[in-house]
């Protein structure tokens, strides 16, 4: 049990993340969301989650991935961090599985170096692989304002 | 264990709470060294804390404490009378005991340091012989207006009756703190018998930002709530919900005031650091403090705590001048220092003045020219008070030498920060040889305040009604009711005055404002006040005023300077909070200081009556013999008429130029730019009209300057020459308005584009 770890999944792009279940507030379907203007592109912009005020990353953009299709609806990820919590909108919500930890491998060198920041290892389940993403530094923003 | 925690941290509380009584009474004991209640209450203080520091077992407290103890009981009993040195070892002991308290804090031990130096020089006070003199004779340092009271050794008018609850809690204490020992774990209990104490508790500040929250919540859920009342018809319901609104609205007045507090709080350690920095300084300092009692919510009182000790120590260290130099100027030696806070619609005002030595204003804009943060031309024309603001830029300090109190340029540009930061305001007044005032305006809570709903590209966004001045609507029918432009600025003109605008869509980089063709017919115009300036913020569509609740951004949002928060709006959606200074800042309304004056002299000219502009009329280009040839432009483009000898024109690339108030001033001709073909005609000077933008300055030559008038001008439709606005009737003649600013632009391209060192613009 010890060497067992549960992680929420989703799809995002043709990737197939994973993230910790502790770290994960609630998933929540499409929200209204207001535009930040000038904030970076990554940032979707603000929901209202019963009267708190979330930020809203779309992973796509903030991971380099081409950006979803038009009527394509996210969904809301919400994870805790120590500044509150963020949303993050991803394509597709798959189950919460629990994963040994022998199965866990690091990131290939050859990942590209964004990915490899975000991306703490790779789970090599049955069919397919399961990255398991570093919520704490994929909610950082490096610099904001820089839209035009 | 834990209990043992809880015992030491209430004995932190309390010792920390006494120790800041203890500042302020050991200073007003200087000033009234015969009052024998405030000796008391000084001894009960240290006292406690040595009884209790000695039952928790905190050796070097006790240590410390206890050489205190036997001084103030000899100052008590009269054995001794107060001196200056005693006061300041006492003061030191007060430090000392803070330092230990921190140390217990954070390491549950009392730190390595004994304080021997300190134990020995409050042993050395205590043997030395009873001094004879009289307290305070001939000394410094901050003193009451009152008259002194009589030696502490001379017998008390009333001994029985001051001496008697004096005495009584201090024998109270040592028989909690005997009992306690006793016991092993008793819990310390209450130990001042004030009246105040009873009727209130202490709150963890924690719950009451909670309870804010909370109530925040409600007022979004009333407003939800309000909002759908208004489209039905029950009156059972409509009755219900206006209680809730009435109910909310109390509720939150009461949470917001328990959350105030006196700003006599944070004065509480101003009698002792005046005192301290004016016997380090050799001054002679009285402190007046008004309105001590003035609210403000706990977040503010904490945020402009700092600020305000900069501004007090600012004052004593170089406002306030030494004693022997105030005689020479006919003031008395002792210098005031005065607090003043008050409440004034719906704000707070606090006023710090001193009637020291002032500021120079012909200082400051010398320091500022050596610097180079404005040109020598620029400072001249800069008002005394716009002059006095300087000293809010960073690294600007008027300190003729660096002391360690302060004069290192840093911080008055901090202290401006701060106060902004919070919503506030700060101004500098000063008169040399008067005195200084700063004043500073701050918001009574952050927490909820009322505000504009804007909406703009589809999205609303809360405007804070503070900065809030009027909405205009601009039809765009009648004549002048519209949006003019002035070499690409818009501006509108507010009753006579030239108000900048700022396009929120633009600045919020959801569109750009295509020009003067790209204006849509009818827009909203929000004035505000940012930073003493007032500009024009041009929105879709303005919806309503609501009760807001200020959420701050999150981490991945913060720098953004357009927004000052976020808040949930009545229909549950998110509305981002402008914030105005910001905006007035990144649109460059208020962005640099020549910027700002310019803008202020080109207002200046434009305040006429209402429709009405101050227009000069000058002829050039045209035969002077025969009409014709008038020209105008409005007052407020002229920076300066001015007249030189033809010989002191001269020839640059091609191009003439004068000498001018130690630069080079390029001069063009109107006739040449205008393609007239008809020279000036050659007289001994010539008429200059200087035209400044930045810290550019192009001289325009003209013919003859006719007059200054004040008239309704009617712009007629363009003569259909380049650089002419059109034509007007002024004086009851036909005067071809001038488009000065386009004129220049097209001669001088270089004109915007030189780099805005003083003199640059001679490298073209």
């Amino acid at each position: 049990m010890s060497d067992n770890r549960q992680l929420c999944t989703f799809y995002l792009h043709d990737l197939f993340f994973g993230v910790d279940v502790v770290e994960v507030q609630e998933v929540i379907r499409a929200q209204k969301t207001t535009r930040v203007p000038l904030a970076a592109p990554a940032v979707n912009g603000l929901i209202n989650l019963r009267g708190q005020i979330v930020t809203a990353l779309d992973l796509r953009i903030q991971l380099g991935l081409p950006p979803r299709a038009d009527g394509e609806v996210p969904m809301n990820v919400v994870v805790r961090t120590p500044e509150g919590p963020v949303s993050l909108l991803v394509d597709r919500i798959g189950d919460v599985i629990e994963i040994s930890e022998d199965l866990f491998a690091p990131l290939p060198e050859t990942v590209d170096e964004r990915m490899r920041e975000v991306v703490d290892g790779v789970y090599k389940i049955k069919d397919r692989l399961l990255l398991a993403l570093k919520t704490d530094v994929v909610t950082q923003i490096s610099d904001t304002g820089a839209a035009a | 264990m834990s209990e043992m925690d809880e015992i030491v941290r209430e004995f932190l509380v309390e010792s920390t709470e006494g120790l800041d009584q203890l500042d302020r009474n050991l200073v007003l004991l200087e000033q009234n060294p015969g009052d024998k209640s405030l000796m008391a209450a000084i001894f009960r203080c240290i006292h406690t804390v040595k009884g209790t520091s000695g039952f928790l077992g905190y050796s070097k407290l006790e240590g410390v404490t206890h050489v205190g103890e036997s001084l103030l009981s000899d100052l008590r009993d009269g054995k001794k009378a107060l001196t200056p040195k005693i006061t300041s070892a006492l003061l030191q002991l007060v430090d000392a005991v803070r330092r230990i308290l921190t140390a217990i804090e954070a390491t549950a031990a009392d730190g390595q340091d004994d304080y021997p130096e300190l134990i020995a020089l409050l042993t050395r006070l205590q043997k030395e012989e009873p001094s004879k003199t009289t307290p305070l004779s001939g000394g410094g340092g901050a003193r009451g207006g009152t008259p002194q009271a009589p030696p502490a050794a001379t017998p008390d008018p009333q001994p029985s009756v001051s001496a008697a609850p004096a005495s009584t809690p201090a024998v109270g204490v040592q028989v909690v703190s005997a009992e306690a020992s006793e016991v092993g774990a008793g819990e310390p209990r209450e130990r001042r018998g004030d009246s105040v104490s009873e009727s209130s508790i202490r709150v963890d500040v924690g719950l009451l930002d909670k309870l804010m929250n909370l109530v925040g919540e409600l007022v979004l859920a009333r407003n939800q709530i309000l909002q759908f009342t208004a489209g039905q018809e029950d009156g059972a319901f409509n009755a219900t919900s206006q209680r809730l609104n009435l109910i909310t609205t109390e509720l939150q007045e009461g949470v917001m005031k328990s959350r105030m507090q006196p700003i006599g709080n944070i004065w509480g350690k101003f009698p002792r650091v005046v005192r301290d920095l004016a016997l380090a300084c050799s001054k002679q300092v009285r402190l007046e403090l008004e309105g001590k009692e003035t609210e403000l919510d706990k977040t503010i009182i904490e945020a402009i705590k700092d600020p305000l000790t900069h501004i007090v120590r600012n004052s004593v260290d170089h406002g306030i001048e030494p004693p022997a130099t105030r005689l020479a100027s006919g003031k008395p030696a002792e210098g005031c220092l005065r607090l003043r806070a008050y409440h004034e619609g719906g704000q707070v005002n606090i006023e710090i003045s001193d009637d020291g030595a002032g500021i120079d204003p012909e200082r400051i804009r010398q320091k500022a020219i050596d610097r180079g943060i404005v040109t020598a031309e620029r400072a001249t024309r800069m008002s005394d008070r716009e002059v006095f603001n300087l000293v809010f830029l960073p690294g600007f300090s008027t300190a003729a030498k660096v002391t360690n109190v302060s004069g290192r340029g840093v911080g008055m540009d901090v202290v401006k920060t701060n106060i902004e930061k919070i919503g506030g305001t700060v101004d500098i007044q000063s008169k040399p040889g008067e005195g200084t005032t700063l004043k500073i305006k701050i918001p009574l809570t952050l927490a909820i305040i009322p505000a504009l709903i804007v909406t703009t590209g589809g999205e609303r966004y809360a405007i804070p009604q503070v900065s809030l001045l009027e909405l205009v609507r601009v039809g765009g029918d009648r004549e002048g009711d519209q949006v003019e432009w002035i070499r690409g600025v818009p501006v509108y003109r507010l009753r006579g005055q030239l108000l900048p605008l700022v396009y929120l869509s633009q600045q919020l980089g959801l569109e750009q404002v295509a020009g003067l063709d790209g204006l849509p017919a009818a827009r909203n115009i929000v004035v505000l006040q940012a930073d003493e300036r007032q500009f024009g913020l041009v929105v879709d569509g303005i919806s309503d005023t609501e009760e807001i609740v200020v959420k701050p951004l999150s981490k991945q949002l913060k720098g953004i300077p357009a927004f000052a928060g976020a808040t949930t709006l009545g229909d549950g959606k998110v509305a981002l909070i402008l914030d105005v200074l910001g905006l007035a800042q990144r649109s460059g309304v208020v962005s640099e200081v020549h910027d700002r004056s310019l803008g202020e002299s080109v207002l200046q000219g434009q305040r006429v009556e209402e429709g009405k502009q101050t227009m000069l009329v000058f002829q050039a280009g045209a035969d002077p013999a025969a009409e014709g040839g008038r020209m105008a432009v409005p007052l407020g483009l002229v920076a300066r008429l001015e007249e030189f000898p033809r010989d002191k024109v001269e020839g640059s690339v091609g191009r003439s130029v004068v000498q001018y108030r130690g630069q080079i001033l390029h001069l063009i001709s109107l006739s040449e730019l205008l393609g007239t073909g008809v020279r000036e005609v050659e007289r001994d000077t010539v008429q200059v009209i200087v035209y400044s933008e930045g810290d550019r300055s192009v001289g325009v030559m003209v013919d003859r300057i006719l007059d200054i008038v004040e008239e309704q001008v009617t712009l007629e439709a363009g003569a259909g020459r380049s650089g002419l606005l059109g034509s007007a009737i002024i004086q009851n003649r036909v005067t071809d308005l001038v488009d000065l600013p386009g004129l220049i632009r097209a001669a001088r391209p270089d004109f915007i584009e030189a780099p805005a060192l003083a003199g640059a613009g001679a490298a073209a």
